[in-house]
């Protein structure tokens, strides 16, 4: 006999399916990857295991897990709020990019006192974060051009400017001619937690970010204006609310939230502007799926930037002890978000096996 | 025994909280008009979705010509000839009329659409139903997008037509054309099955009428031995009033003052011509006409989601260039939108759906900071004031019945306009309990001395409730009458578009 499967839509799904359906999507992201472990000979299991001890399992590693958690909070938590408002932000990566550029030019080239010299840069990032992700919120208001296409080609834009800058004017004098900028003043260097590489301003900022902007979605006539927008666009304009104000305003903030994770990445870890690659490990695509993973709930995220922050760490130890190429945790981070939209849609049905 | 097409035995359906269908049995003979009748919420909607596959019974068992068969999606359905017009059209908007016909058949492969629009054209003739097409469904009014989903049906062969509250979308010409062709459908041996809860339309078009409340089967009868109070006693289960008290109206200052109003519809011709009128406190101005001949845009314009091209409109006396919606609760105005899906957000609470007009005020907010406990006190006031029926404030509005999301669109217009109502189409699709309710609150805050501009395709609701009628036809008002002095072979012929003395 036949098994059919059918759906049937539930009228109103309950709480914990809403956890569960995540819970599902990852261990399912697991299985499947494990078939390309097995591909390259390697027992799926045992390479779980050295992931996990190795991003969870000892102090180091949780210390690089909070440092990969840091720019992935930062990044989610603005999407979070241009999702929420329907703006399809796809450039956090390229955000990312113009913050960093930013905090470099900030600290290289201006003659800001040692002093305020942090602050200017994080307020500098975020503004030229914000503007990367303004232009594409631009043109989808006035003109109406597809904001996915233009926040993605925003990310290519960055990241030839990043080259640009470092093979060209901005190429250091004491590099011996590497392609990347001489070191930021010690001045602009941030404060990190004593043997460590968690560099605690950027910290304290996406922390704080996420509950500022959990408040703001929740709490504020802002927040309601962009549920409102999000949900069903003619009821704002039923109500008078500004499609214009929300689309600006919730991508003013996205990208400008990613602006602050490339001042982090550069006042914090890596004190000068270097190939694009190695400033953002994909920051910004990771926080797409880290945004959902999260449900777009900002406080939900801190814990699912803290989950992909450790595969990132995890996916280099591997490359280091098993040989395998980084690409596979890219692979793996594809294959969740796929469970995770499948699984969300799903979850709103009720399936049933018939006989 | 007598064969029946359709036979649905015992069937139950439960919803979380809800036992929707509750041992329904339903039997449909070939070559009748069957009215499946029912308050919302009675039934209706879910026992069909059963039979067209879009839900599975708990329990129960259907049979078609006397065939035992599992219904597991509409596809099995459609294989077994039935086919279903739903409430909303399933149509693609920038496809043509036939492309959206092709979508439903099996597509040849050379020359496809010419292929299909021969046997289209075909079935239009035999059937004597119009529509262009060439046209993007966009294009279309909503009837004639109602006669594209019923074309489909028939190309596919369907031999069991569903027709879910079919005439809620028509006017009244079209709901005749399209009781004729439902009687040339039964006359040929198909089985119509007439979802509604008009008493009027059951008793004009239907062999049988099976009676359903609360998801129980409350009777099946031979139309021709039942009449209109009958049903309605069975259907709401008490005795309804038909015939609304009217208090003589006591008409106060002009509150609503439209000179000349000239606005574009979204194809940039001309919606409305040169419109003129005035409602003043304490009466019900009552616009009739058919849908699509600018009674959206004229209500737009005034409410400021729409631009006029020229005209004047003034409000309270003050001449106003471009309302901004804001300002409607400043200017105790309330707007029941004609499409309630604009009206309210699915996806949020109760709660936060009753202050959409208010929630940049206070107490509801301070600083940008919303006070949620304002919120919820208010909230549940409203709940209470307008009867609406949900767990607490905290429930998803999608989760609300039409009847009960339209309380809730009232309560938050009414509560905040007291001066001037803009009703558009208030008791679209509501039963007749709901439509009793609202009616009685329109005509309650009129006695109060609030001007209410009414505008409806239900000539007996315009005729009920109002004080002055005018009739829109093609952007422009051809006639206007006094309640007591209209009748409805006049309006009638007006909303065709013959005017006064012609």
């Amino acid at each position: 006999m036949v098994i059919k499967i059918r759906f049937e839509r539930r009228v109103s799904p309950p709480k914990y399916l809403s956890i569960l359906y995540v819970i599902i999507s990852i261990l399912s992201a697991f299985f499947v990857s494990g078939f390309i472990f097995k591909a390259y000979g390697i027992n799926p299991i045992l390479a779980y295991r050295i992931i996990f001890t190795h991003a969870y399992g000892s102090p180091s590693g949780i210390y690089e897990t909070i440092v990969k958690a840091i720019p992935l909070i930062l990044c989610s938590v603005g999407l979070s709020l241009a999702f929420k408002a329907e703006m399809w932000n796809i450039g956090a990566e390229g955000q990312l990019l113009l913050g960093a550029i930013m905090a470099t030019g900030l600290a290289l080239f201006t003659p800001t006192p040692p002093s305020i010299i942090v602050p200017v840069m994080f307020i500098g990032g975020f503004m030229a974060g914000a503007l990367w992700a303004v232009i594409p919120a631009i043109l989808k208001v006035l003109l109406n051009v597809n904001e996915v296409i233009t926040t993605m080609m925003m990310n290519y834009i960055a990241i030839e400017l990043v080259r640009y800058l470092i093979y060209g004017p901005w190429r250091g004098s004491k590099e011996w001619g590497y392609p990347i900028t001489d070191e930021i003043p010690d001045a602009a260097k941030l404060i990190c937690i004593p043997g460590t590489r968690i560099h605690i301003p950027t910290l304290a900022i996406a922390i704080s970010t996420a509950f500022i902007v959990y408040l703001i979605i929740m709490r504020t006539t802002l927040g309601y204006e962009i549920r409102v927008a999000g949900e069903n666009p003619e009821a704002a304009r039923y109500a008078g609310i500004s499609y214009l104000k929300i689309s600006i305003l919730s991508m003013i903030i996205s990208g400008g939230l990613a602006g602050i994770a490339g001042v982090g990445e550069i006042a914090g870890i890596h004190y000068r502007l270097r190939y694009p690659e190695s400033i953002s490990m994909g920051y910004g695509f990771t926080s797409i799926i880290v945004a959902w993973l999260g449900r777009l709930n900002p406080i939900s995220i801190i814990i699912a930037s803290i989950f992909f922050g450790g595969l990132l760490v995890g996916g280099y130890v591997m490359k280091m002890i098993l040989g395998l190429p980084v690409a596979v945790v890219y692979v793996f981070n594809g294959i969740t978000l796929m469970f995770i939209l499948v699984g969300g849609v799903l979850s709103q049905y009720k399936i049933k096996l018939r006989g | 025994m007598e064969q029946y097409i359709v036979e649905m035995r015992n069937i139950v359906k439960r919803f979380p909280e809800v036992l929707a269908n509750d041992h329904i049995t339903f039997k449909v003979k070939a070559g009748e008009v069957h009215a499946l009748l029912g308050e919302n919420g009675a039934g209706k909607t879910t026992l069909m979705n059963i039979l067209y596959g879009i839900y599975s019974a708990d329990e129960g068992e259907i049979y078609i010509n006397g065939r035992k068969v599992q219904i597991s999606s509409p596809r099995d359905a459609i294989n077994l000839g039935i086919g279903m017009v739903h409430q909303h059209f399933m149509l693609i908007d920038t496809l043509t009329v036939l492309e959206n016909i092709a979508l439903s058949l099996e597509i040849p492969f050379w020359k496809p659409l010419d292929k299909i629009r021969i046997k289209v054209e075909e079935v239009m003739k035999r059937y004597g139903l119009k529509v262009d097409l060439d046209a993007k469904i966009w294009q279309l009014s909503t009837g004639e997008k109602q006669r594209v989903e019923i074309i489909k049906i028939i190309c596919r062969g369907a031999q069991i037509l569903i027709l879910d509250e079919p005439t809620s979308v028509l006017t009244p010409t079209e709901t005749k054309e399209l009781f004729k062709f439902l009687r040339k459908m039964a006359s040929e041996g198909k089985a119509i099955i007439f979802v509604t809860h008009k008493l009027k339309e059951v008793m004009e078009v239907s062999d049988r009428v099976t009676v359903l409340r609360k998801g129980k089967v409350i009777a099946t009868l031979e139309t021709s031995e039942t009449n209109e109070r009958m049903l309605a006693k069975m259907m709401v289960g008490r005795d309804v009033i038909f015939e609304l008290e009217k208090a003589p109206s006591i008409i106060g200052d002009p509150i609503l003052k439209v000179e000349k109003l000239r606005v574009l519809n979204d194809r940039g011709t001309i919606a409305v011509k040169d419109v003129s009128f005035t409602v003043h406190s304490g009466e019900i101005y009552g616009i009739a006409g058919v849908a699509g001949n600018g009674q959206k845009e004229l209500v737009e314009a005034i409410v400021g989601l729409r631009r006029k091209i020229s005209g004047k409109i003034f409000i309270n006396g003050i001449e106003i260039e471009k309302l901004n919606p804001r300002d409607i609760g400043e200017m105790e105005i309330a707007f029941i939108p004609e499409d309630r899906r604009m009206g309210y957000i699915p996806n949020m609470s109760v709660a936060e759906n009753l202050i959409l007009r208010s929630y940049n005020k206070a107490p509801f907010s301070k600083w940008m900071l919303l006070n949620y406990n304002a919120i919820k006190e208010y909230a549940q006031k409203l709940i209470d004031e307008y009867k609406i029926v949900t767990p607490n404030e905290n429930v998803m509005a999608k989760l609300l019945s039409g009847g009960n999301l339209q309380r809730m669109i009232l309560a938050r217009e009414l509560t905040i306009g007291k001066k001037l109502i803009i009703a558009v189409h208030p008791t679209y699709g509501l039963d007749v309990g709901s439509t009793e309710y609202v009616r009685k609150l329109l005509l309650k805050r009129r006695n109060e001395g609030s001007a209410v501009l009414l505008i409806s395709e239900d000539l007996d609701e315009i005729l009920a409730l109002s004080d002055r009628i005018a009739v829109m036809f093609e952007g422009e008002i051809i006639g206007e009458v006094e309640a007591e002095k209209a009748n409805i072979e006049k309006i009638g012929l007006m909303m065709a578009g013959v005017k006064e003395g012609e």
